[in-house]
C-alpha cells in the first residue's frame, strides 16, 4: 500500500469515528416526541421506553443494515470488477424481497410456527442467492464480466420479480398488501429488539467474514485468470462471497425491505477519497454506511414530522442524483 | 527438466486448437515462440499455465503433474503474464506491483523493498504513484510486468510470457528481455511469446516454432531459426545473414501471393 492513501485511509477513519458519537446520539434524540432527561432516569417511564425499547433497536437496525449494505455493495463490486455492480441494480435485492413477499403472502400457519421469524429472511437468502447466481452466469464471458450484460440482466431480474411482488399483491388481503407495500418501501420504522438482534446476530458475522477478503478482493481486480495465477482459488473466493452477500442483503430486505443506493453509493464515494484498495475500503465502507444511513433515519424521520417517510425513498432521493453525477463524471473522463 | 508437457491436445467447439504438442522447458534458457496469428500460441501457454485443462497430454512443473500442485505453490514456482489484463479500478502504480509478490508472503517492509527493485529495474520508479488507469498502453504492460516478475521469489522455477513488450518502445523491449535473460541466467526456465525475429535472435537460446496447433520445431536458436523454418512457419520468403556473428532477419510475400 502507498504511504499517502494508508494515512489518507486512516484519516477518513478516524473522521468517521469521529463523526461517529454525535449521529448516534443525534439518532436516540431527534423524533417525533422530545425526551427529557431527567424522565431517562426512571426505568418504566415513557421517556425510558421511548428510548430503550423504539429508538435505541433502530439505532442498531440502521447501523447495522448500513454497515451491511455498503460492505457487501463493495464485495459484489469486487466480484463482477465493476464499481457500477451494486444489490439493488443487478437485482439481489428484488430476488430477496420476491422469496420474502412469497412467503409473507403464502406462509400462513409456518410463519406462526417455531420457525416462524427466521422463514422470511431465510427465503430472502434464498432469493438473493438464486439471482446473484443468476446474473453471473448470464455475465460471465471468458474475457470476463460484461458490464452491459450485468446491467441488462438486472434490469430484467428487477422487472421480473417486481411483476411477481405484483401479482402475489394483487391477490393479497387489504392487510397484508398494506403490510408487504409499505415494508417494500424501505423502512425501520417498526423495528424492535428482536430483529434488531437478528440483523446483528447474521450481519456481524457476515461483515466479520466479508472483511476477512480484501487483499483476495484486490487480487480478484487483476481479472479472474490473473487471480488465480497468483494462487486465489477463485471459484470458492467466488462461492463464499456469493453466500455471503445473499446472506447479508436478504437479511436486510427480509427486515427493513429494499433500502437502495447505500450499496452503491457508499463504496463510490471511499473510493474517491482514499483508492480502490480493498482492505481499506472494505471497513470504512461498512463504516460511512453504518453512519449514512443512521442519517438518512434521522431525515427520514425529520423531513415531514410528526408522520415520517419510508427510509428506502429517502436513500434513493439522495442515491439518485448521486448515481446520475457518477454516470455524468464517468462520461466526460472519456471524452 | 523445470516444465515438461507432452501429448498436449485440446479441443475446442470440436476444432483442435493443439495437436499432440510437446513442450520442454530447460531451467537457465530462454525459450521463445514464435508463429503465425491462431497458431494456438496463446492457447498453448494457457494450458501450460494450467489457466485450460487440455483434453490429453501431461504437464509436469518439477517433475509432479501441475495440477497437483495447490495454487499457493503452483504461484510460487510458476509465475505467469497473459494478454488481457483487464484491470479496471484506479490503483496505484506500486500497489499493482505489490500484489504481484502476493504469493510470497513477505511482511510489507520486505515485500515494498522487494517490488522497488523491480520498480527500479523497469524504470518505472518515477511513476510509482501514478494511478495504473491514467498511463499509456505501453507503460500499462511494463507495469504488469513489473507485476508478475514481483510475483518471482526463491521458489521461482519458471516464467511464461504471453508478448510482455508488444505495445513497448524499443528501449523498453530491450531493457524488459534484459530481465528476463537475466531471470534465465539466474536458473529460472522462461518461455516468452514474441513477434520480432530480431529480439529472438538476440535473447533466445531456444525457439519453439508452432503453426496450426502443432510444433514444427523446437530446438537451440541457431538450428532451428532457418530461412527454410521460418518462411515454412509464416508463409512468406525469408532470408538469413550473419552479421557480425547475429541473424539477420529479411522478409517479403512470394510475388503473386496475394491477388491486388
Amino acid at each position: 500500500m502507498i504511504s499517502s492513501v494508508c494515512l489518507s485511509a486512516n484519516r477518513l477513519g478516524l473522521l468517521l469515528w469521529l463523526l461517529f458519537l454525535p449521529v448516534v446520539l443525534a439518532s436516540l434524540w431527534v423524533g417525533p416526541v422530545s425526551l427529557s432527561f431527567d424522565a431517562l432516569l426512571q426505568p418504566g417511564s415513557r421517556d425510558w421506553l421511548i428510548l430503550f425499547e423504539l429508538r435505541l433497536p433502530r439505532l442498531v437496525m440502521s447501523l447495522a443494515a448500513g454497515a451491511v449494505l455498503a460492505i457487501t455493495g463493495a464485495s459484489i463490486q469486487a466480484l463482477f470488477r465493476n464499481s457500477l455492480a451494486d444489490p439493488g441494480l443487478i437485482g439481489i435485492s428484488a430476488g430477496a424481497a420476491l422469496a420474502a413477499v412469497a412467503v409473507l403472502v403464502f406462509g400462513g400457519a409456518w410463519l406462526l410456527g417455531p420457525f416462524g421469524p427466521v422463514l422470511v429472511p431465510l427465503a430472502a437468502f434464498a432469493g438473493g442467492v438464486l439471482v446473484t447466481v443468476l446474473v453471473l452466469r448470464i455475465a460471465r464471458t471468458p474475457q470476463g464480466v460484461s458490464v452491459t450484460t450485468m446491467l441488462l440482466a438486472g434490469i430484467a431480474l428487477n422487472s421480473i420479480a417486481a411483476a411477481a411482488i405484483g401479482i402475489m399483491k394483487y391477490f393479497s388481503d387489504e392487510l397484508s398488501l398494506r403490510q408487504v407495500t409499505f415494508w417494500l418501501l424501505g423502512n425501520l420504522h417498526s423495528t424492535d429488539w428482536s430483529s434488531a438482534l437478528l440483523l446483528m446476530a447474521i450481519g456481524a458475522p457476515v461483515v466479520a467474514l466479508l472483511l476477512r477478503e480484501g487483499q483476495q478482493l484486490n487480487l480478484l481486480l487483476l481479472g479472474e485468470s490473473q487471480a488465480r495465477l497468483l494462487g486465489v482459488v477463485t471459484s470458492r473466493l467466488r462461492g463464499r462471497l456469493i453466500l455471503l452477500v445473499a446472506l447479508g442483503v436478504g437479511t436486510v430486505v427480509s427486515l427493513g425491505g429494499l433500502i437502495g443506493f447505500i450499496g452503491l453509493v457508499v463504496p463510490h464515494l471511499v473510493r474517491l477519497l482514499c483508492g480502490p484498495d480493498n482492505r481499506a475500503l472494505l471497513p470504512l465502507s461498512a463504516l460511512l454506511g453504518a453512519l449514512l444511513l443512521t442519517l438518512a433515519d434521522i431525515m427520514a424521520r425529520l423531513l415531514v414530522s410528526p408522520a415520517e417517510l419510508p427510509i428506502g425513498i429517502v436513500t434513493a432521493l439522495i442515491g439518485g442524483p448521486f448515481f446520475l453525477s457518477m454516470i455524468l463524471y464517468r462520461q466526460r473522463g472519456r471524452t | 527438466m523445470t516444465l515438461q508437457a507432452g501429448g498436449l491436445t485440446l479441443l475446442r467447439n470440436g476444432r483442435a486448437l493443439l495437436q499432440s504438442v510437446d513442450v520442454a522447458l530447460r531451467a537457465g534458457s530462454l525459450t521463445v515462440m514464435l508463429g503465425p496469428n491462431g497458431a494456438g500460441k496463446s492457447t498453448l501457454l494457457h494450458v501450460l499455465a494450467g489457466l485450460e485443462l487440455p483434453e490429453e497430454g501431461f504437464i509436469r512443473l518439477g517433475g509432479r503433474p501441475l495440477t497437483a500442485l495447490p495454487s499457493i505453490e503452483r504461484a510460487r514456482q510458476l509465475a505467469v503474464m497473459t494478454q488481457d489484463q483487464p484491470l479496471d479500478f484506479p490503483f496505484g502504480v506500486e500497489e499493482v506491483v505489490l500484489l504481484g509478490a502476493y504469493p510470497l508472503g513477505l511482511g510489507r517492509a520486505e515485500e515494498r523493498a522487494h517490488c522497488q527493485g523491480w520498480l527500479q529495474r523497469l524504470e518505472l520508479q518515477h511513476l510509482s504513484r501514478r494511478n495504473y488507469l491514467s498511463l499509456s498502453g505501453g507503460e500499462q504492460q511494463r507495469v504488469q510486468l513489473a507485476r508478475v516478475l514481483a510475483q518471482c521469489g526463491e521458489q521461482t522455477t519458471a516464467l511464461l510470457l504471453d508478448e510482455p513488450v508488444s505495445a513497448m518502445d524499443l528501449r523498453h523491449q530491450h531493457l524488459c528481455l534484459q530481465q528476463l535473460r537475466a531471470l534465465a541466467n539466474a536458473g529460472a526456465a522462461v518461455l516468452v511469446i514474441l513477434h520480432d525475429l530480431a529480439l529472438t535472435a538476440l535473447y533466445a537460446d531456444e525457439v519453439l516454432l508452432l503453426k496450426k496447433g502443432r510444433v514444427l520445431v523446437q530446438g537451440p536458436m541457431r538450428q532451428a531459426m532457418t530461412a527454410p523454418h521460418l518462411s515454412a512457419l509464416f508463409d512468406v520468403r525469408v532470408e538469413v545473414s550473419l552479421q557480425q556473428g547475429v541473424p539477420r532477419f529479411s522478409s517479403s510475400l512470394p510475388n503473386n501471393a496475394v491477388p491486388l
